[in-house]
């Protein structure tokens, strides 16, 4: 992890102690996840006890205090994406990475997650790929997505 | 600051602009139950147990009494049917982590509340939060905070911080209502910092 880096966004924001989510976000967004050091960097330039970055870091779950991969594979389980065969797509992503929902594999290259409800029912079966949306999916289009992500 | 006179209960009450109706209250000796309020920490809200009902220009409203500011002729009931009901709700859904609690068995038989009405919860934390901000707000040691939210929010010892500073003051320990906070304190140090046998 480059410190250096974590510095740089963290002075971006003038070590305003109100800014501490959006630092958290750029953070997140750079390195996959929160580690402890940077957060304690954040604690101590931001002037923000450490409970409090721990509360924060634990309640949005766009954050993460584990390492997550380079591509964030999000699949929709809504009700509209669950009748179109939301599950037949997971199972195939699962056999395709070898991960359950919500791990990540070795190289950290895949995190696998399930979301609620993407809001774009009419699209369904839909996955978001590191923030990209690919729709209408059958399970081997599905896997034709992952295959383009290296 | 210039004096705001209230009804509460029927009785006419002065209270300084800015204080909350609980505080009018308690300076008037009327008593409203109350778990997550301390006197010395900011408002919280977390319990509901200091619900009140307030009627000013002709609405009834249902506010939280340690958190709502006076205001120049309003009429508060601190006790009526529809008040005791929902303190016996909220008294049995905390009751629910924390059965054998003191001050919830206290609550209990005040407002008849059964404390078998819903299924036992895990977790005996009620989050009243008076640890965590006790700790912040008067000691300034953020050595406890919240983690996670909804059925999953717990309190939490930061062993880096409570390590060096909790063996010397444990002033939060009299305040948790249900005891669960020395339980998370005894886990912490068992695993972080544990006690030279010797001191046992």
């Amino acid at each position: 992890m480059d410190t250096q880096a974590i510095a740089r966004i963290i002075d971006k924001y003038h070590g305003e102690p109100s800014s501490l989510i959006q630092v958290l976000l750029e953070i997140q967004a750079d390195c996959h996840w929160l580690p402890g050091e940077a957060l304690e960097l954040v604690a101590e330039r931001l002037r923000v006890p450490m409970s409090r970055i721990r509360h924060i870091a634990t309640f949005y779950k766009a954050f993460s205090l584990v390492p997550k991969g380079r591509h964030e594979v999000h699949v929709c389980m809504g009700t509209a994406c669950h009748v179109r065969g939301a599950p037949r797509i997971l199972e195939r992503l699962t056999d395709l990475t070898g991960l359950q929902p919500g791990e990540t594999d070795l190289e950290l290259k895949v995190t696998l997650e399930t979301v609620n409800c993407l809001g774009c029912c009419a699209l369904g079966p839909v996955m978001v790929v590191n923030g990209k949306t690919h729709g209408k999916l059958s399970p081997a289009a599905a896997a034709d997505v992952m295959k383009t992500y290296e | 600051m210039s004096d705001v006179t209230l009804q509460i209960d029927g009785k006419q009450v002065a209270a300084p602009a800015g204080a909350t109706v609980l505080d009018a209250a308690s300076a008037a000796g009327i008593v409203i139950p109350t778990l997550c309020h301390h006197e010395r920490l900011a408002p919280f809200g977390g319990c509901r147990l200091c619900v009140v009902e307030l009627e000013s220009r002709g609405q009834h409203r249902l506010v939280a009494s340690c958190a709502h500011p006076v205001e120049p002729d309003l009429v508060v009931r601190t006790r009526s049917d529809k008040i005791d009901r929902i303190r016996k709700s909220l008294v049995e859904l905390l009751l629910a982590h924390a059965p054998d609690s003191t001050r919830l068995k206290e609550l209990a038989r005040e407002y008849g509340a059964d404390r078998d009405r819903f299924e036992p919860a895990e977790g005996f934390c009620v989050h009243c939060g008076l640890c965590v901000r006790y700790c912040a707000e008067i000691k300034k040691l953020h050595a406890v905070g919240f983690i996670d939210r909804g059925i999953r929010k717990e309190i939490s010892f930061l062993p880096e911080i409570a390590s060096r500073e909790c063996a010397g003051c444990k002033e939060c320990f009299p305040l948790c209502p249900t005891s669960y906070l020395q339980a998370a304190y005894v886990l912490v140090e068992a695993l972080a910092f544990p006690p030279p046998p010797s001191t046992r």
